[in-house]
Formats: C-alpha cells, structure tokens, sequence
C-alpha cells in the first residue's frame, strides 16, 4: 500500500487523525496532514482507506 | 421529461420545512431522495434554484469547485439570478480557493485534534461549574440557559479572547442572524452590531494583545482589520450556535430514547460514536448548505445552470439509506463510525469540528453522570422547538433531576 497526500488541498479538517491516528498527524502550526507512515503495515488499510473517503478536501489517496 | 429551470413565473416546489417528528427530517426529504433527488426548489427566504438531498450528491456538490461558496449562507432576501456580491471582508465561508485558504491556513493550527484534546481538561472544568450551579438551584431549569449555551459561549469567548461578560449582547445578535424570519432590515443590524462589537474587540487586541486567537491573528499581520472582524464574527457565531443547540437536542434525544440512553449510560466507551451518531442523526444545520454554480453542471439529468443556487440538504444525506444500509432511520448510539455530512464537506467542512466533538462528549458525559434521574419537565409536545432558526435545536428546554 502507498499513501499519496497533498499538503496543497488539506484544510486540516482532522477527519484522518480520527480515523487512522497511527498513520496521519497534524502539524501544530498550521494543522496540515502529516503522514507518520507512508508504508503501514497491511492490516491498517481499513482505517487509512476509512481516511481517504473521510478526508473532506480529498487530500487523500491510496495506491494498493 | 423535459428539464426546466426553476424560475419566478415556473412555481416550484417549496423546501420541506415541516417535521412530523423533532428529531426526523421532514418527510418528504425521503421522496426527494428516492424521487427527485436534484430538484427545483423555492427556499425559505423565498429564494428559488434547486435542492440536493443524496448523500453522494450533497458530497459532490461540497467539494467540487464548479460549486462556489461565494452567498453561501442562507439569508433573508437572496434570489436567484442576482450578481454574486463579494463576501464581506473576513467572512471565508463565503469565499473560495485560493482566497478561501489563505484564512483558512490562518486559523487550522489552532483547532486540531491535539489541540482539542488538550483543551479538553478546561473544557470540562467549565462542565463541572455549569453542573454545580445547576445543581445548587431548585429545579426545574432551563437547560439551553443553564448548560448548553453557556460551555461553548465560554469556551469560544476564552479561546478568541471576547469577555464572557458581554455574551447578552452578542448571543442577541447571533440570534437574530440565524431567525429565518429576521427581516432583511433586522437582518443586516444584527450583522453590523456584531461587526462593531468584534471590530472594537480588534482594536483593544491591536492595543493591548492578550493571549487568544484575536491576538495571534492581530500580531500575525496578515489580515486588515476589517478582515479580522469578519473572521471573528464568524467564528464566535459558529463557535456557540452549533454546539449549544447540538448540546440540548442530543440531551432531549437521548432522553426521549430511553433504551438509547441506558446503553449509553452502561457503557460510557460508546460516548465517541454516540457523539458521531447524534451529529448525523440530528444534523442542526437543518436547511443545508447553499452554493452557486458556477457553469453549466448536469447532476442526475438535470440542467444546473450557471449562476443558479444550489442548496445541499446535510439532514438529508445523513439519511439517506443508500449510504447507511443499516437503517439510517434509527438512532443507534453503538453505531460503527460512519462518515457523516453533519460538519459539511469539502474545503469549508467545519473548522471547529474537533472542539465541537470535546466540548459534546465533555458536555454529555458529566451531565448523564451527575444526573443519573434526569428527565423532561414538561410533556415532550411543548418543548419549544427551534423551526424557525437556521441552526435546529430547542429554545428551551426544562428538565428536572
């Protein structure tokens, strides 16, 4: 699994923090997505996939 | 079938706006769904474009750009067809990218999950203090005025920096903004009052900064001073509004779901979902969001016009069975997390999103377990509901313990 962000859409909703805290996390400054773990391990892709369809401004993608 | 567009001398359907239940939609949202699900539609405030009620569709409209913001709340006068006037300065969720972001980005640090989550303690103290004086008194209370107004007023005051002492005034002006029936002359007092409230409050912070976001945003330099109003009027406005309102209605919803209530009350790990579900079951925000298209855009066979309204029905999408197969008509506080439409979508989803979720846990935690025998002090029919404002909720609500 591949993770794909783009700082440039996020408007730092949160929705990912919620949904996949291991794998997503805001920065304090500004509240942009940071990935934790661009590679996580297989069994999170339900929270990481539950992200990216969360993800207000589609910010989001994931490549299996 | 022919596709027509909505106009004056076409009379269309007017937006449901009467519920059979107080915690339900009105009903014909669920035929709109099934039906007619982009249909021409005459608003409230006598507005006319089209109504949006699935929850793919009010997705889709949220979050792509040929949608704009720009008159993007419902207020009195609008119509179709009207040159699309610029936002007033500071007011972003009337505006869209890139302008949109630059204020955005201003304000995203200061409301983050971690944030939040740190926030909570205080968030909760300020519980605690709402219960005793609660408790101290003789019921029955109002609980809008004893509780689910005052902690977010509290919290929002505290972390803008506006003094708690002049919530009288601005909650007066928050309320008339938000009446439907505010007259457009009303309508737009209360919005200059409010303007000339935080604009002192602006010029105090540039005199004499304190540590809030009014200040940070003032020692930042990067809005004018009549854009620091417009983004302090807004987010004083949807700092307290929503929150109250979604504080008194999940109580009387609970409540009125005994079986609910107990389930909550045995297992208070299920507050997070409980919180999520009473968000997407009771969607305060209750005439949904409007947008302006802004080309030519065809949405289930149907001709969008440009220039033409839009109005996506949060309520709706958050019924609607197509998204939810497991009976979206049912509260289930033990819900698995589904996304909702409750904070919106798109860029202008709710900023205050993850205060709103602290302040409603901290909120309804403290007050089931420090009541364990509350209940309504009047028959459920004459709660007086909050039909008549933009964001649903009761005016009032008595109970006793």
């Amino acid at each position: 699994m591949k993770i794909l962000i783009d700082e440039g859409k996020c408007v730092g909703a949160g929705t990912c923090v919620l949904a996949a805290a291991d794998v997503f996390d805001q920065r304090d400054e500004d509240g942009i997505v940071v990935l934790l773990d661009a590679d996580p391990p297989h069994t999170s892709l339900p929270q990481v996939r539950d992200a990216a369809a969360r993800c207000p401004a589609l910010a989001i993608e994931v490549v299996e | 079938m022919t596709n027509t567009q909505p106009t004056k001398t076409q009379p269309s359907k007017t937006q449901p706006t009467v519920r059979s239940c107080p915690f339900d939609p009105p009903e014909e949202y669920r035929t709109l769904r099934e039906q007619e699900p982009v249909a021409p539609m005459t608003f409230p405030d006598g507005a006319a474009g089209w109504l949006v009620t699935r929850y793919d569709d009010v997705r889709t409209v949220l979050s792509d750009p040929r949608f704009s913001a720009k008159r993007g709340i419902l207020r009195p006068g609008g119509s179709e067809g009207e040159d699309i006037p610029a936002p007033p300065p500071g007011l972003f969720i009337m505006m869209d990218a890139p302008e949109h972001t630059r204020f955005r980005r201003l304000l995203t640090g200061q409301f983050t999950v971690r944030r939040m989550r740190q926030l909570t303690p205080a968030v909760e103290k300020i519980v605690a203090e709402q219960l005793n004086a609660m408790a101290a008194a003789e019921g029955p209370v109002d609980l809008v005025q004893a509780f689910a107004l005052p902690i977010p007023s509290l919290v929002i005051c505290e972390l803008l920096g506006v003094p708690y002492a002049d919530r009288e005034e601005f909650q007066r002006y928050s309320a008339t903004i938000v009446r439907l029936n505010s007259s457009l002359e009303e309508f737009q007092q209360a919005q200059a009052a409010m303007r000339g409230f935080i604009h002192q409050l602006v010029l105090a912070k540039r005199e004499n900064p304190t540590d809030d976001i009014l200040s940070e945003l003032v020692r930042s330099g990067e809005l004018t001073d009549e854009e620091l109003t417009g983004v302090g009027v807004l987010l004083l406005i949807a700092g307290h509004e929503t929150t109250a309102n979604m504080i008194a209605l999940s109580t009387m919803c609970l409540l009125q779901n005994p079986e609910q209530l107990a389930a909550l009350r045995a297992d208070p790990s299920l507050m997070d979902s409980a919180v999520e579900e009473l968000l997407r079951y009771l969607s305060v925000i209750q005439f949904g969001v409007r947008r302006t298209a802004l080309e030519d855009v065809e949405l289930h066979g149907r001709q969008i016009k440009e220039g033409s309204m839009v109005v996506a029905s949060l309520s709706s999408g958050n019924r609607d069975a197509a998204h939810l197969a497991d009976d979206p008509e049912l509260l289930d506080v033990a819900r698995a997390h589904s996304p909702h439409l409750a904070f919106g979508h798109g860029i202008h989803q709710c900023l205050g999103q993850q205060l709103a979720r602290a302040e409603m846990k901290a909120a309804l935690s403290a007050l089931l377990d420090r009541f364990p025998a509350l209940q309504l002090a009047v028959p459920v029919e004459q709660v007086p509901m909050r039909d008549d404002m933009l964001v649903y909720g009761v005016h009032e609500l008595p109970v006793t313990w």
